[in-house]
């Protein structure tokens, strides 16, 4: 594989709204960032209930093996997704959690960040996936934050364009805190 | 909405982040598309899902037909009466429009079908990719005939190579199969599509003469084996039949009509080869062992040579962008140089496209191949490259 290639799956159950987050990614990488992305999902009867991945790889050069095998990040919304996905991380890749729905085993180092929270304080619980976005998008670096931002823009509905960039800014504030430190 | 309007929704313009689905919908947008029918079918449901939205609006008719069997013979009677007509299907509803290709091609009939191949045969992996239907769009109905089928390794080559389907349907007259695979239909990356009026269309050779002035002959044809298309309905006198016909589009059942009919059909892709196939070379300057690939295959199958060549070995691919036309003459070519030594043909089927290649040469022929439902990777081909 190329040099520059980053795999990052996310993983959470339906209606978590994953499939936006990941597309967001990918679109900020491939149309605002200039770089290249393949933007994947889980599909037929793996995508109905459990849990379902979306997985973006961003490289410099085009991206040739669509898959992600060995994810360089994963953010996983769910303890299903956190026990299916989490295992094939890198070495030293960035683990991200949602601390009230997933349970970590103990030494794991991850960062917890309260998504479902964060997102119910702006009034939209269904905003969790764009909150997530911007703590991706900050802890990664991997796209910048005004290609993500820009990608919002041009996806999300435009009545909701001002929500989503406020969870994604919440997000990327949020100051997520390690759970190997957090619980110590 | 104005016809200016309607012009510019009809083309997307842009730089898009698109599903391969949409993008062949997208394509077959660009490429003029006046009629849809089809009946839905995993891996290729986006795209009727999107033309559902999309066609309407853009002043074209979309029929959700009852199978695939009606499908084919809509976009056949559509297009016979001028439409540019396109329906999107799987490897069990291409099956069923097999009868209707050998109509399409016997009656010089111009239709694009986008098979998305999954795992098969029969219901075979509904969800999961295959790549085995390229034999079956080269053979799959009854007779001998011409088709042209194209295999997109890409969102963007989906959108592009819908775009040349029309382009060489309407053309040369011929059925055009574009054989896409699940993984291709379901990976999103960057789109560009171009402005409006970059884009040139082929057309349908059209009669010189206006209806009615001189007796139309529908079947006749100059040097160019492809008779000009009167479309039903214009005043022009036309008669279409799967039967052997002569220059009037009568019946004639004789063996001597049917010889120089038959080797027309074939004939009219044939001598046009070079016309219509395509292919991408990688690496393939002094490379020993070249691989052949398509579609999705071709991806893991461009890493593996570039590992390759980083560990110093003389390796190259020889993508199939057409499937059909085989690109013979470029293999020949290859050949005649005299540096190759092996050839390796991975495919998500057991064998299809590497008889094609065996076909032209006495080298090894290696193989690497999986029935279906999941793709090789590049460890898997770069294992097999010597």
């Amino acid at each position: 594989m190329s040099e520059g290639r980053r795999e990052v799956r996310i993983g959470g159950f339906g209606g978590q709204g994953i499939v936006l987050a990941g597309t967001l990614l990918g679109k900020a990488a491939s149309l605002y960032d200039g770089k290249e992305a393949v933007f994947t999902q889980s599909y037929g009867p793996e995508a109905r209930g459990g849990a379902s991945r979306a997985d973006v790889i961003i490289d410099d050069e085009p991206v040739d093996y669509p898959y992600v095998t060995r994810p360089d990040v994963v953010a996983v919304l769910f303890q299903e997704a956190y026990l299916k996905f989490a295992g094939d991380l890198r070495p030293g890749g960035l683990l991200i959690i949602e601390p009230d729905l997933v349970t970590p085993e103990s030494g794991v180092h991850a960062l917890a960040l309260p998504a479902t929270r964060i997102a119910d304080e702006l009034g939209r619980r269904v905003v969790a996936n764009v909150v997530l976005l911007g703590c991706l998008v900050r802890h990664a670096g991997l796209v910048s934050r005004d290609a993500a931002e820009q990608a919002i823009r041009e996806t999300v509905k435009p009545a909701t364009v001002d929500l989503n960039l406020e969870a994604f800014a919440a997000g990327f504030a949020h100051d997520a805190g390690a759970v190997s430190e957090a619980a110590g | 909405m104005t016809a200016q309007a309607a012009g510019q929704e009809r083309v997307l313009t842009g730089t898009h982040f698109m599903l391969g689905d949409h993008a062949c919908a997208e394509g077959a947008l660009a490429a003029g598309l006046d009629f849809f029918g089809g009946y839905p079918i995993t891996p290729s449901t986006e795209i009727a899902e999107r033309l559902a939205r999309r066609l309407p609006r853009v002043g074209g008719k979309f029929v959700q037909m009852e199978d695939e069997l009606g499908s084919a013979v809509a976009i056949i009677g559509a297009s016979a009466a001028g439409a540019r007509s396109f329906t999107a299907t799987s490897g069990p509803g291409f099956s069923l429009m097999m009868e209707s290709i050998g109509l399409a091609a016997m009656m010089e009939i111009p239709i694009v079908i986008v098979d998305v191949q999954r795992a098969s045969p029969s219901t075979g992996l509904p969800t999961m990719v295959g790549q085995s239907d390229a034999l079956q769009a080269r053979w799959g109905s009854h007779g001998d005939y011409g088709v042209a089928a194209y295999s997109p390794a890409s969102p963007q080559e989906c959108f592009d190579l819908t775009l040349l389907a029309f382009d060489v349907a309407d053309r040369y007259r011929i059925p055009v199969l574009l054989m896409m695979d699940e993984v291709v239909a379901h990976m999103t990356e960057r789109v560009v599509i171009p402005a409006a009026d970059a884009i040139q269309r082929g057309q349908r050779p059209r009669p010189d003469h206006a209806p009615g002035a001189t007796r139309h002959l529908p079947y006749a044809v100059g040097d160019t084996l492809v008779p000009p298309m009167a479309h039903a309905g214009e005043g022009y006198c036309v008669h279409m039949t799967g039967l052997t016909h002569d220059e009037r589009g009568y019946p004639a059942l004789n063996e001597a009509t049917h010889n120089q009919l038959v080797n027309r059909l074939v004939d009219k892709v044939r001598l046009n080869a070079g016309e219509i196939e395509r292919y991408e070379e990688y690496a393939l300057e002094d490379a020993e062992t070249v691989v052949v690939a398509f579609g999705c295959t071709s991806r893991s199958a461009r890493e593996a040579v570039k590992r390759g060549r980083a560990a110093g070995r003389k390796c190259g691919l020889l993508r199939l962008v057409s499937l059909w036309p085989f690109p013979e003459a470029r293999l020949r070519g290859l050949l005649e140089r005299g540096r190759v030594q092996r050839f390796l043909v991975p495919e998500v089927n057991l064998g299809q496209m590497r008889r094609e290649v065996e076909r032209l040469t006495q080298l090894p022929v290696l193989r690497l191949n999986h029935a279906g439902g999941a793709m090789p990777t590049p460890e898997d081909i770069l294992a097999v490259i010597p």
